[in-house]
């Protein structure tokens, strides 16, 4: 792919891979695109939520990812041309591509997949062999373990192997937790790097029967933070696991452990490391989501930065955070494999002085893929693929997942639930992992696991009344548009099949979903039941797993549904958060 | 543990009584004794059959009370189960004579009341059956006045998380 390799280079001049942070100095234009200007004396490497990709991937980023209230217009909450002009990216380059959904299939073509495990290890050895031995570390932020069809058969085996020959140091979790204890406990064991949670702990009822944990009198389950040794200045490494496991997934995957932002034991963690370890930084590795982050770096002061996952939010610079104790910055380093990021720091005199960042993104064209990591991957695969293999059918369209409130991906998944389950409203959860697929490439088991592989992938069908149905919606918009962030639990809104609806996000909980009707244009009726069908209950369903429902509907052959999803926006009209059509 | 809800009136009576020592074990909690109960108080019977939190704090107390930051109550900001949720407070405030809790949208508002005898920390951790998204309210007397922190746990149907 000589052409694709020559307009990569040309394109990717632009901002962000020579940007260093506002008031700094900027680097010098680099040759090569990877080839960064050596800054500082610690170099820190951060991925998240690759969602076990192990090979390069399409991932369109959203257009719509909207803020409201104080979080409106401000990053991450910012899409499109917005986006672009935030961060000085030139539209038609490769990065404009890789950071936003900016004429997505057109450049999807010219500059080809991003990510893979083989790349990304080519990538990540130049980044710490430029920098010299021992004078890195490398970080992920978890949604390591899931995400494909491999990786949920194999309970993230797979991925802690990968782990392994990538060099991953210390990492924190997420979906790691819906293997449920004894899967995790068994991948730990096997993992070179260390497991962080300073907010994972036991029960009253576990810890009363003696439940096993790193330190019993605190009852915290996994070791909370780690001191690394880099280049002779000492690190503190903080971990914070997505809060809202229990709440956002069955309970029964963890029914000993109790979660929660827990910000107090976290200022006591970074206080104590400051104090008595007599650490040069501190750093958080989180999978908090971006909002919760800089709500949380405003509260929580001595922490100099968070390197953020979980909303998959790509943000190529740092947001500054001013606190009582001084400046945290706040990152959020994207999905599925797609960006690395790199974070400088200048220690001098027991602190801190200068920082750089950039969050790079990984073009499978431009790395020739590691030899050891490409035979892992196929020797991984290997037993699986033949199964998978097998084309279901053509994408009809684009199909891809993210957006608040809809992706084409979903509405094939409903379109699947209402025709095959007989229902007359389907649900399905606004993951934001699940890959994109171009208009007329072939759909393979594959492809449709890289959607929907889950622990709890359990169709039901259910008779619900329309004030039930609307009450879901409601309770799920909150999780997303509440004004205060750590009210927020990430995700994105649940998607409907056979229902419109109107969503006012800047409006309070329960008052944000209005209008909502049937295909016929009846209005759903409050006391009436309606037979709905959906997956990926927190309740135990006992339905056929949801990708056997969509291959069948696929395999089918049975028309395209090209409705356009039927959720009809308020209030968002001057919103950067939202791509206009036309 | 879950508290069904024939359970549930009664066991805020047990806890009132100094009988529910799962919620309390370990956390320095001193329950009243019975009988220094009964040589108190009786049980504020009609305080706890008040829906709202205004009638049930005047039924209790008599008075109103003022937001503190001296009141420091921890809760979840989004319930891992709304059957028990934990709620624990402490305070710096002096002379603290009783520590109760109340649920705004519950049915009946007041959800525990624990008198503090003198000389003991005041801090309670319980657990609170919630019934939906609403605020709790931690009331602390103290020399005679009530002072108050509140804060607002969300009871989801949980679910689709990122």
């Amino acid at each position: 792919m000589i052409i694709r390799r020559r307009e990569l280079l040309k394109a990717t001049a632009a901002a962000t891979l020579a940007a260093g942070l506002p008031h700094l100095v900027r680097g010098a234009e680099t040759a090569g695109v990877y080839d960064l200007e050596r800054f500082g004396n610690a170099r820190i490497l951060h991925i998240t939520d690759t969602h076990a990709q192990l090979r390069p991937v399409l991932f369109r980023e959203p257009s719509v990812n909207l803020g409201v209230g104080a979080m409106a217009g401000q990053p991450p909450h910012l899409v499109g041309k917005a986006f672009l002009d935030r961060f000085g990216i030139r539209p038609d380059s490769a990065d404009a591509y890789a950071f936003t959904s900016v004429e997505f299939e057109k450049a999807a073509v010219r500059f080809g997949r991003l990510g893979g495990f083989a790349h990304l290890k080519t990538l990540i050895d130049k980044l710490r062999a430029d920098v010299g031995e021992r004078r890195s570390v490398l970080l992920d932020g978890g949604d390591l373990w899931q995400g494909t069809g491999l990786a949920n058969t194999m309970k993230g085996a797979d991925m802690v192997e990968a782990a392994n020959l990538l060099g991953i140091e210390a990492m924190t979790g997420h979906w790691e937790f819906t293997y449920g204890e004894q899967a995790l406990r068994d991948n730990l064991a096997r993992f070179k790097g260390e497991f962080l949670a300073q907010n994972v702990f036991l029960t009253e009822e576990a810890a009363f029967n003696d439940a096993k944990a790193f330190d019993p009198a605190s009852g915290r389950v996994f070791k909370p933070s780690t001191i690394k040794d880099i280049g002779g200045h000492r690190i503190a490494i903080i971990g914070q696991a997505f809060p809202y496991v229990p709440i956002a997934h069955p309970k029964r995957f963890t029914p000993d452990w109790t979660f929660g932002i827990r910000d107090e034991e976290l200022q006591k963690l970074v206080d104590g490391h400051r104090n008595n370890d007599k650490v040069e930084a501190v750093i958080l590795l989180s999978h908090n989501g971006m909002d919760v982050d800089l709500k949380l770096a405003s509260r929580v002061t001595g922490i100099d930065v968070i390197l953020g996952g979980h909303t998959h939010d790509a943000i190529p610079l740092p947001i500054t955070v001013t606190n009582a104790g001084g400046v945290t910055l706040v990152t959020n380093a994207g999905s599925n494999g797609k960006f690395v990021g790199v974070l400088d720091l200048e220690l001098t005199k027991g602190k801190v002085a200068n920082v750089r960042y950039r969050l790079l993104p990984v073009f499978s064209e431009l790395l020739k893929p590691d030899p050891a990591m490409q035979t892992l991957i196929d020797k991984v695969r290997g037993p699986h693929v033949a199964d998978w293999s097998d084309k279901l059918a053509s994408a009809d369209r684009l199909l891809y997942r993210r957006d608040n409130f809809s992706g084409t991906v979903d509405q094939l998944i409903c379109d699947a639930l209402v025709s095959e389950l007989n229902a007359e409203i389907a649900l399905s959860p606004g993951f934001r992992w699940g890959l994109t697929t171009l208009a007329g490439q072939p759909l393979t088991m594959e492809d449709l696991l890289s959607e929907t592989a889950i622990t709890y992938p359990e169709t039901y069908v259910a008779s619900m009344t329309g004030s039930q149905i609307r009450d879901v919606l409601e309770d799920v918009c909150d999780n997303l548009f509440n004004a205060d962030p750590y009210y927020q639990q990430g995700g994105d809104m649940v998607r409907v099949g056979g229902l419109a609806y109107t969503c006012t996000p800047a409006e309070s909980a329960g008052k944000r979903i209005s209008e909502l009707k049937l295909p016929n244009g009846r209005h759903l009726e409050s006391g009436k039941s309606y037979k709905v069908a959906g997956w990926a209950s927190v309740n135990q369903q006992s339905g056929a797993p949801v990708w056997e429902v969509v291959a069948r509907h696929l395999r089918a052959g049975r028309p395209a549904n090209r409705d356009a999803p039927g959720v009809t926006l308020k209030g968002v009209d001057d919103n950067p958060g939202i791509v206009r059509q036309g | 543990m879950s508290i069904t809800t024939s359970e549930f009136s009664g066991r805020r009576r047990l806890v009132l009584k100094g009988a529910g020592v799962a919620a309390l074990i370990g956390l320095g909690v001193v329950a009243i004794a019975p009988q220094a109960l009964a040589a108190n108080d009786k049980y504020p019977e009609d305080a706890f059959k008040q829906k709202g939190q205004a009638d049930a704090i005047k039924a209790l107390y008599g008075k109103t009370a003022e937001p503190s930051d001296k009141v420091k109550m921890d809760a979840p900001e989004i319930a891992e189960n709304g059957a028990v949720v934990p709620v624990s407070v402490t305070t710096t405030l002096t002379d603290v004579t009783s520590i109760s809790f109340l649920v705004a949208e519950n049915p009946n508002a007041l959800a525990a009341s624990y008198r503090i005898p003198a000389g003991t920390v005041p801090s309670v951790a319980n657990r609170l059956k919630m019934a939906k998204t609403t605020n709790v309210t931690a009331i602390v007397e103290a020399g005679g006045k009530l002072f108050s922190a509140t804060k607002e746990v969300k009871v989801t149907v949980g679910g689709c998380g990122g």
